[in-house]
């Protein structure tokens, strides 16, 4: 079959089954919406597979394939077609996020089965799985966009599902508000490459960028690089705009595993591999990407050593994978980055399905403080969220070791890696390690500390949440096998299969910075990641499994320090003071009580109805009643009007 | 012949005892027959005119305000009949509830 008809039946089904769900859903038997939302998500997941084996097959690969379906806005110089987009890594993208959707829709059924608005559930995450695809196989700008605020909108929809609940509508607006401060930079990008480039077609960019010399309209390409990854840090989830992710934990935990682990809050990495070639050709702006990754990785992970809400520190460390994602593109290894956000997808969507599990089995309970000794109640859920934590944790053979090991040798050895950046990448996998490992035990070793009202009530999920989970462990731990480490004689396949995709890219910034010479070897590199990783779980299981009473010592000894960790660095708060506070204020005090109770109430409103009032009052005393009265009014406005005629004719 | 001038005068006499009527009456009816003497006063106008000036035109309006007044007088009658009904009363001092 064609490979154009292929992507849109990949892309349609959601698309259908959103439709169907969310116009005749309420009608509908739970079973029925399932049915035809998992199928929907299922159907894209088979004609992804299709697709990608249609294209490795065909004789045009590794050459992008693309397919203009039709014209959609046509005005002057501006073209932008329905027109799709495949290359290598397309297909990564779409089968992740096909894979990773398909499974957390079937666990979805589970876990949704007792709550209201089942059909809304499917029908958001149906349209969210549509946008989503429509992102990554978009093959313009425009049309990306489309996707990017499509997946925005059904995560605001999610984040807020408990609408009655006001901390949750409360935090899908702020989802919605800081994500649109990026958008604004994504759409300034866009229109400052469109005024130099005078296109928006993927292709046609890439190559008048990839033809350019280096140097050549630096800063203009400086700037829709930044431009493009203010859009990338809010949707991603970066410093300074990554404050909404925590609160979006709010949503259905299927939804935090799908969009805030999984799929979108990746789509800032996508978006900067792939306009990887115009961040090659303004290197300073990928400095600022590799910089801001790597802080926002240590400063999330340090977040999350003292945060006690299961699902809250799953949120802090998602931040602090993405962070790693930015440091791999921003030091110049593209590939590494989109193979950590494949792997990552993996471990990370079994994290919050697996504690979703433990949330169902406690009531709803996310308060690590109050679980312990989980492990004989919830055998599976345990099983696989060990693997996740080991895989995440970057312990060897699972697939967060290969992603996260290539991430560091990559930030050391990278055309635009730097030692630092390496150390602060090993520190903040140690931390990894500690706080998942302390994360584990709180919930599911040690002494029960579960009250004994939920005690009673524990039980294992049924077999439609454990089965996604245990296939989920099993890509956690096979995932990384595709991209073997040179450091152990492998060819790093996965990286080779991008080459086409990157390779003009880091041609470009080899041009810039010459290969660095010396330094540590790739297994030594790789020697500090696992020292790293054994050091964060040795800590945790000295201090959570054997001390228990260690953790408090410190916390009373740097309570200082403890205190700014357990409050975020009281970044909300500075954000409630710096922007939040002084907008209520001008809102309230001018523009509520001046402007609109002054000037528009007042002033506008009730003036022209006082003014006319008045007016009205004044001339009501023409109308007596009195009908003499009005006959002489007749006859002097007659003889008013008759001098007038005489006046004006001489 | 007698000259323009003194039609116009009777005219004017006629019109501005219809006015002064008109003002200053209590009766409905009375009111109501100065509104007609007024009418006929500018009929006697219109007359004059189109006589002295050998042009139809004034004439053929005179036609218009005889119908006109004639139409008037059926529905103000009635009004007036209507009125008395309703109010025992054909003052016009009594019909004000327009005012305020």
């Amino acid at each position: 079959m064609n490979l154009e008809i292929l992507l849109l039946l990949m892309v349609l089904p959601p698309l259908a089954g959103a439709a169907l769900n969310g116009l005749f859903g309420r009608r509908f038997s739970r079973a029925t919406v399932s049915f035809i939302g998992c199928g929907g998500a299922g159907l894209s997941m088979v004609f992804a597979l299709l697709s990608a084996w249609i294209y490795s097959t065909s004789a045009s690969q590794p050459a992008p394939f693309t397919h203009s379906y039709f014209t959609w806005i046509q005005a002057g110089e501006l073209h932008a077609n329905y027109a799709l987009y495949y290359d290598r890594l397309t297909l990564i993208m779409t089968l992740t996020v096909t894979v990773v959707a398909f499974l957390i829709h079937l666990y979805s059924r589970g876990y949704m089965e007792h709550e209201g608005g089942y059909y809304r559930f499917f029908t958001y995450l149906n349209l969210f799985l549509f946008m989503m695809l429509t992102l990554v196989t978009a093959s313009n700008y425009p049309l990306m966009f489309v996707g990017w605020e499509g997946v925005g909108l059904c995560s605001y929809l999610l984040i807020g599902f408990y609408f009655r609940k006001k901390s949750a509508s409360d935090a899908g607006k702020k989802a919605f508000i800081v994500t649109r401060i990026g958008d604004a930079g994504f759409t300034v990008g866009v229109a400052l490459l469109f005024w130099t480039f005078h296109s928006l077609d993927f292709q046609t960019v890439f190559k008048s960028v990839a033809a350019l010399r280096q140097g050549e309209f630096e800063s203009v390409l400086t700037a829709v690089g930044l431009l493009l990854f203010l859009g990338a840090a809010g949707k991603s989830a970066q410093l300074p705009l990554y404050v909404w992710l925590p609160d979006a934990m709010e949503g259905p935990t299927p939804v935090s595993a799908l969009i805030h682990a999984a799929t979108m809050v990746t789509a800032g990495v996508y978006l900067v591999a792939r306009s990887s070639i115009i961040f090659a050709h303004a290197p300073s702006a990928l400095i600022v990407v590799g910089v801001v990754g790597c802080l926002t990785a240590v400063f999330a992970a340090t977040i999350a050593l003292t945060q006690n809400d299961l699902k809250r520190m799953l949120a802090y460390s998602t931040i602090s994978q993405l962070g790693y994602m930015f440091l791999a593109c921003g030091a110049g290894v593209f590939a590494a980055g989109i193979f950590h956000l494949m792997t990552h997808a993996f471990f990370k969507s079994l994290l919050f399905l697996a504690a979703g599990s433990v949330m169902h089995a406690m009531g709803g309970e996310l308060d690590m403080r109050k679980m312990g000794g989980l492990r004989h109640k919830l055998k599976i859920t345990h099983a696989t969220f060990f693997i996740a934590t080991l895989a995440i944790s970057g312990v060897p053979m699972l697939s967060g070791f290969f992603s996260k090991d290539e991430i560091l040798a990559g930030a050391y050895e990278g055309p635009l890696g730097k030692p630092l950046l390496f150390w602060l990448g090993t520190f903040t996998a140690a931390l990894t390690a500690f706080y998942m490992f302390r994360g584990l035990y709180m919930t599911f070793y040690g002494e029960s500390r579960v009250e004994l009202e939920t005690e009673h009530h524990l039980h294992e999920s049924s077999y439609k949440m454990t089965i996604p989970l245990m296939v989920l462990a099993f890509f956690s731990v096979v995932a990384g096998w595709v991209s073997w480490p040179k450091a152990w004689h492998g060819s790093e396949a996965f990286d080779r299969y991008l080459d086409p995709v990157f390779t003009p890219a880091t041609e470009a910034l080899r041009n810039v910075s010459p290969e660095h010479i010396g330094g540590l070897s790739p297994g030594a590199l790789m020697g500090f990641s696992i020292l790293a990783a054994l050091i964060g779980i040795g800590v945790a299981s000295w201090w959570y499994l054997k001390s228990t009473d260690i953790p408090e010592q410190l916390a009373e000894r740097y309570a200082d320090l403890y205190r700014i960790l357990t409050h975020k660095y009281y970044v909300d708060e500075f954000y409630n003071w710096l922007i939040v506070r002084p907008l209520r204020v001008v809102s309230e005090k001018f523009l509520w009580h001046v402007v609109d109770q002054g000037a528009i109430d007042n002033v506008l409103v009730n003036g022209t109805g006082s003014g006319t009032a008045w007016v009205g009052g004044v001339l009501r005393r023409i109308q007596s009643g009195n009908v003499p009265s009005y006959a002489t009014w007749v006859l002097l406005g007659a003889v008013l009007w008759l001098l007038y005629i005489f006046a004006s004719h001489g | 012949m007698v000259p323009l001038s003194h039609y116009l005068a009777l005219s004017v006499i006629l019109f501005v005892l219809g006015a002064a009527g008109f003002i200053f009456r209590r009766n409905i009816i009375t009111i109501f027959m100065c509104i007609e003497l007024m009418l006929n006063a500018v009929n006697l106008a219109f007359i004059a005119f189109s006589r002295s000036l050998g042009n139809l035109d004034g004439q053929i309006f005179v036609f218009f305000v005889i119908v006109v007044a004639a139409a008037e007088a059926a529905v103000g009658l009635a009004v007036i009949i209507a009125l008395h009904r309703n109010r025992e009363s054909l003052n016009i001092e009594d019909v004000d509830s327009m005012k305020m």
